[in-house]
């Protein structure tokens, strides 16, 4: 370890403030400047270059034209963009509560003392986490298989015929799924890690005035880790409406079910490397940003104000 | 999986001697800690966490049985179940040798995207993090909302017009216009800076500093050793983010000798719904699991210093 010699730590208190703090204020930049630089190459250009590029249309006749805010307009009345969109929102109102409320239990769970083997679950549920997208879905995918996969294997073994997990009806449901395996852990461990810096001296408090496990639950942890409820939430929605691995990968196995407009992100991409329309592309994702952006913040308006 | 291994690691003092099944005998006198810190574990409340716990490994077990299949056992055998000849070895060398080797190419890649790129990313993170806990400089509050603002901006939807950009510079289908988008993690900074505020004492670099140590020594050797648990937390969540990376890659990637595992995994399972392609299940079910442990083996062994990195995280929003 490289601490100072204690002669330093015991050295007096030196120097004006003032003068500390006007040396001290450029060489934050020195540290901040490479991250701050990287950013505005890969963040900052690419949306200021999306934007330029909604503002044209490249026209098969007359090359690259400037249409204004014609492709927003455009955008606004796409019934494809549309419906993907509204496929995503009740992924979003389906899943994302299924998959916070199960991290939310199994954290609770794990952070009352009362299980055995606390540590072996904790890693356990997290591990899918560390699971690649590609990974995960191929899995999933071979198991929803009615004929090879575990699906087919239940059928066969039961005599059973379970509705096919990949059939147009039920395919947001199985991806649903599979984005709930991928996250519970994250984000149970995120909760779960939020719980334990709460004083257990409050627990002690709420024991004396005889509250039980249950008022202790809603009365102390729930709003004392509702920041992390939070983030966690705004986190889960950009997650959702950024859908793309998921039904990209099963699509080969769904092409009925799983069309290329599927999620409003599959549908940019669809757009930009099928079509070769860049501009409408890049107004879809700019749209979508702004979705997303918008409803993150009422989100966290909300959040943070409701409670306590 | 047999029956867990049970560590009764309390948070409490005492040792608590409990074993699965009956409930740990409360003879010790309790001490200052009462019953809200030491409550008698529960056998239902176990059993119903473990159906979550089934949920996460049983895909995993599926997997590793998998693994040890041919292509035709596969599709016999209960998938839960080993088929007859057990095929683990065979389908290890021939992922790792089927086409010329692609596979360990990109295994290669992806260690190379990672190294460079979750490397980079927590350095940066590090730097910036420590800067915005430590250091009071003009425009200071602007980076900060700007960047938790692109937390929120679809970074699938940067990837499309960063192709347009990266291919009029001409960097696409290079490692380049994989490595410097994965430079930046809003998160990874975030993180850096709620622990390095906590992690540091000011004191501690001000002593350093009348010791006569420059910005860049305090840093290295004050301020690094303090951060270490925050570093591995942000490195793990980067490497994972990079390592995972499938969209950003697709779009920017066409030659298959640039690939990620990711890529090149759905490339071998895609290849059996094309005309006159092999198919290679038995591999791409070898290949995922080979995919997955190098990450799975750092969250192991990682674990204590990840966990107290997270901990900080959390504290605050």
């Amino acid at each position: 370890m490289t601490t100072p010699q204690p002669s330093a730590a015991a050295a007096p208190r030196p120097a004006p403030p003032r003068a500390r703090r006007s040396r001290r204020s450029w060489t934050g930049w020195g540290f901040l400047g490479p991250f701050v630089a990287v950013f505005a190459l890969v963040f900052l250009a690419p949306i200021a270059y999306s934007v330029y590029l909604s503002l044209f249309r490249d026209q098969l006749i007359g090359g690259t034209t400037f249409v204004g805010l014609d492709n927003y307009a455009q955008a606004l009345r796409d019934d494809r963009f549309w419906a993907a969109l509204g496929r995503v929102s009740l992924f979003l109102a389906v899943q994302v509560p299924v998959m916070l409320g199960i991290a939310l239990l199994v954290a609770l769970a794990l952070d009352s003392g009362r299980l055995y083997g606390r540590d072996f679950f904790r890693i356990s549920i997290f591990l899918p986490y560390a699971v690649p997208a590609v990974v995960a879905t191929l899995m999933w995918g071979f198991m929803y298989g009615t004929r090879f996969g575990l699906v087919g294997d239940i059928n066969g073994a039961f005599g059973v015929s379970l509705p096919d997990p990949l059939s147009p009806d039920l395919v947001l449901a199985s991806i649903g799924n599979i984005v709930t395996w991928e996250f519970v852990g994250y984000n149970m461990l995120i909760f779960y890690s939020a719980l334990r810096v709460i004083p257990h001296s409050l627990y002690e408090a709420a024991q004396i005035d005889g509250a039980g496990q249950i008022r202790v639950i809603t009365a102390i942890k729930l709003p004392a880790i509702r920041g992390a409820l939070v983030i966690a939430t705004i986190f889960s929605i950009i997650g959702s409406f950024q859908l793309f691995n998921e039904p990209s990968i099963l699509q080969p196995l769904a092409p009925n079910a799983i069309t290329t407009d599927y999620t409003p992100n599959f549908y940019t991409y669809s757009l930009s490397f099928n079509g070769q329309q860049h501009n409408y592309s890049a107004t879809v994702a700019i749209v979508m940003g702004l979705i997303t952006m918008v409803i993150a913040y009422v989100v966290q308006l909300r959040g943070m104000r409701k409670g306590v | 999986m047999t029956s867990p291994v049970v560590t009764v690691s309390d948070r409490g003092a005492a040792k608590a001697a409990g074993t699965p099944g009956s409930p740990p005998p409360r003879l010790r006198t309790p001490r200052r800690r009462h019953s809200a810190d030491k409550p008698r574990r529960s056998v239902w409340l176990t059993l119903l966490t473990s159906l979550v716990l089934l949920y996460s490994l049983v895909p995993l077990i599926w997997l590793a049985v998998s693994a040890t299949k041919t292509q035709e056992g596969l599709s016999r055998s209960f998938g839960l179940w080993f088929d007859g000849d057990f095929a683990l070895w065979e389908n290890i060398g021939q992922t790792f040798t089927y086409d010329d080797g692609v596979f360990t190419r990109w295994l290669l890649n992806t260690l190379l995207y990672v190294g460079l790129g979750a490397g980079g990313a927590t350095f940066l993170a590090v730097l910036g993090g420590y800067a915005l806990a430590k250091f009071d400089f003009p425009g200071r509050r602007a980076v900060f909302a700007v960047v938790i603002g692109a937390v929120a901006v679809p970074g699938t939807a940067l990837a499309v017009p960063t192709f347009l950009m990266f291919s009029k510079m001409g960097l696409t289908n290079t490692p380049w216009a994989v490595i410097v988008p994965s430079l930046i993690s809003p998160f990874g900074l975030y993180l850096m800076w709620v622990f390095a505020s906590e992690a540091i004492p000011t004191e501690l670099m001000e002593a350093a500093r009348i010791d006569g140590a420059g910005e860049v020594r305090t840093f290295f050797r004050v301020a690094l050793p303090l951060l270490a648990p925050g570093i591995v937390t942000v490195l793990l969540f980067t490497m994972v983010a990079t390592w995972n990376n499938y969209f950003l890659p697709l779009v920017m990637l066409k030659d298959p000798d640039w690939y990620p595992l990711t890529l090149g995994l759905n490339s071998w399972n895609a290849q059996a719904a094309t005309a006159g392609g092999e198919a290679v299940f038995n591999l791409v079910v070898t290949g995922s699991l080979v995919t997955i442990l190098p990450l799975i083996a750092a969250f192991l062994l990682l674990q204590r210093y990840w966990r107290s990195g997270l901990a900080a995280g959390s504290v605050k929003e």
